[in-house]
């Protein structure tokens, strides 16, 4: 295998090194694939046939599933609803996150440690520890006020602000630090003021870092479950909790699960791996140095 | 958790101007400070804003309604729920009663599960990162598929295992019985025992990918010139890895580790997606314990009670872990 190596590595590598490569690295491949290979084989089987005992090769393939499952749940009508309300609640925590990580990362100000701590010290905390109140307080605000939040849209894109804001200013505060302050000085002596500065040039050399934290913070609304199952009603209800309509009383239909699966994961799988050197690059910029 | 301050501004004093130490320090932060005005709380109101109502408001109104008896009955109408003082606390940690006792037991599971799913995951991600530390062909690909069950929703993942799992259908059974031979009959994976050992696969599957692209950008910052000089000296591979990559990476260890306790300890997707809103008595993890007690039960006073009592639990957790580590760390440096 050093043959192929594109330079040469300074450590010499012997036998037990090359062999324990080769087999770690294939076990891990096929403990990591198996699940897509159950998803994507499983999708285009028949019915009966993923009823059956398990088969690696399906009988016969057929795209039915793909077909079905829009008719089966109203799984179009899940679909608006996550990209609704994963859309709006990343624009939402990216803008706020832009001004306070602009904020944290150029000035020191009375308070900053504060705010810091606060907004990192939520990221550990449960998410029921925040669903519990907010349901109750929206509960109230419906009360006193007539404004539905439990089951709306909107409910949700404030409750997922939870997860996505603190994440969102922690990881561009940290791309932000990452931009040389000279940059920012020099706007500001050409007349730029601070918002000129931070709009003319640190947004514009941030946008690797902040298309990354946009990814991410879409990516785990995208996937959430907890506060979509208990904050949405059958008009908003998103893709997490819909899917699980594919289970009648008397069926489970495996390969329209499936089938749907793979449609709610190619978007975020492909923005994911297309944009992998990004978002590698602005994750551990934010989260490990 | 270790995002780092940026680099302070250096002092714009002019040099020999005469002023005391004191003052020369004093003044160009005093200057900064009224030259930037109100201008970083202006940046920084709307996220104040959304932190109160997201996060600040609600957390004291949890604290506050964990002191309450507030049931179904009252939902609509919270404050004429009666007050309860400690009795949901008291509950909760009376651990041969009823509801302390499923708490205590529930606490049991999340913890071993936490563990074992950290551990395994450390383990796959560290290994991985490892090896794909030198180039050969086929690295990047690898690396991309590494990285899919990050990138793949939760939800279609879990399901995807669910059906894995399934008695009948499922491909473990089918590998397992039909193919292997290793059981005699098809067993059942989603209840009893089995329910725990499918849920930490399935954890470490979703996990470890973290811990692999975080060490991977902390394999990054060990210079090379460490490996080389080893390498003069006559150091094989396996010594470098324990001699110069575990000491590295210790700083990015402590990082993964504590936070993947804390995702792992507060998971509830694992549980709900498995098995629903009533998980096996195995695999009743602390999350979702809380859940049935407030939205099932429609208890909230004592699920709120419980949510506190969790909080505790991880700041102490986190706050021994920072101290040890941090205090390990000056040690080395020493």
């Amino acid at each position: 295998m050093s043959r192929f190596t594109d330079q040469p590595s300074p450590m010499a590598q012997p036998k037990s090194f090359l062999w324990t490569r080769r087999v770690v690295l294939t076990l891990l491949l096929v403990f990591v694939l198996v699940p897509v290979y159950v998803m994507l084989s499983s999708s285009l089987k028949t019915l009966q046939d993923v009823q059956g005992s398990f088969k690696w090769i399906p009988h016969s393939l057929t795209f039915k599933p793909y077909v079905d499952i829009w008719k089966t749940i109203p799984l179009a009508h899940y679909f608006v609803n996550s990209v609704i309300v994963c859309v709006s609640a990343t624009v939402f925590s990216v803008v706020l996150a832009i001004f306070a990580a602009y904020a944290v990362s150029r000035y020191r100000f009375m308070g900053r440690k504060v705010f810091t701590v606060t907004v990192l010290s939520t990221q550990m905390f449960p998410g029921i520890l925040f669903l519990l109140p907010l349901y109750l307080i929206f509960v109230n605000i419906g009360n006193s006020t007539g404004v539905t939040l439990n089951g709306s849209r909107l409910g949700l894109i404030i409750t997922y602000l939870t997860f996505s804001l603190p994440f969102s200013i922690w990881m561009l505060a940290g791309y932000f630090d990452s931009i040389p302050r000279d940059l920012d000085e020099a706007a500001k002596v050409d007349g730029c003021g601070p918002l000129g500065a931070l709009f003319r040039v640190v947004v514009p050399a941030a946008v690797p870092g902040i298309v990354a934290v946009s990814v991410y913070a879409f990516m785990t609304a995208w996937g959430e479950v907890l506060f979509a199952s208990v904050m949405t009603n059958e008009s908003t209800r998103t893709l997490a909790v819909g899917l699980r309509e594919y289970a009648t009383q008397n069926d489970v239909y495996w390969n329209q699960v499936m089938a749907a699966s793979i449609v709610v994961s190619l978007p975020v799988v492909a923005g994911f791996l297309l944009l992998q050197r990004y978002l590698v690059a602005g994750l551990t910029a934010g989260a490990v140095k | 958790m270790t995002a780092t301050a940026p680099p302070r501004r250096a002092p714009e004093a002019g040099p020999g101007s005469g002023k005391s130490a004191a003052g020369r320090r004093l003044r160009p932060r005093v200057i900064e400070r009224i030259r930037q005005g109100g201008l970083p709380y202006l940046l920084l109101l709307p996220a104040v804003l959304a932190e109160l109502l997201i996060h600040i408001v609600p957390m004291f109104f949890g604290i506050l309604i964990s002191f309450k008896n507030l049931t179904l009955f009252y939902i609509h109408h919270w404050n004429t729920a009666p007050w309860a003082g400690f009795d949901n606390y008291k509950a909760a940690v009376k651990i041969h009663q009823p509801i302390g006792e499923a708490l205590l037991h529930s606490f049991w599971v999340t913890l071993s599960y936490t563990l074992l799913s950290v551990a395994f995951s450390w383990l796959l991600g560290c290994a991985a990162a490892i090896l794909l530390q030198d180039k050969f062909r086929g690295r990047g690909l690898i690396r991309t598929l590494f990285l899919v069950p990050y990138a793949l929703p939760a939800y279609a993942a879990l399901i995807t295992w669910t059906f894995m799992f399934q008695q009948d259908t499922g491909l473990v059974n089918h590998v397992l019985h039909d193919q292997l031979h290793v059981t005699s009959s098809k067993s059942f994976w989603l209840i009893g025992d089995n329910s725990f050992w499918a849920m930490v696969i399935v954890s470490v599957w979703k996990s470890w990918p973290f811990a692999f692209l975080a060490l991977m950008a902390g394999l990054q910052n060990i210079p090379r010139e460490l490996y080389e000089a080893a390498a003069m000296d006559g150091a094989g591979v396996w010594q470098q890895i324990r001699k110069i990559t575990m000491p590295s990476l210790r700083p990015v260890n402590q990082v993964i580790v504590l936070v993947l306790f804390l995702w792992t300890f507060n998971d509830f997707n694992t549980p709900f997606v498995m098995f629903g809103q009533n998980p096996p008595h195995q695999a009743d993890l602390i999350s979702i314990h809380i859940y049935q007690s407030s939205f099932i039960n429609w208890n909230f006073g004592s699920g709120s009670a419980m949510s506190v009592l969790l909080l505790l639990f991880l700041l102490v957790v986190t706050a021994i872990y920072l101290l040890v580590t941090s205090r390990g760390r000056s040690e080395n440096d020493v």
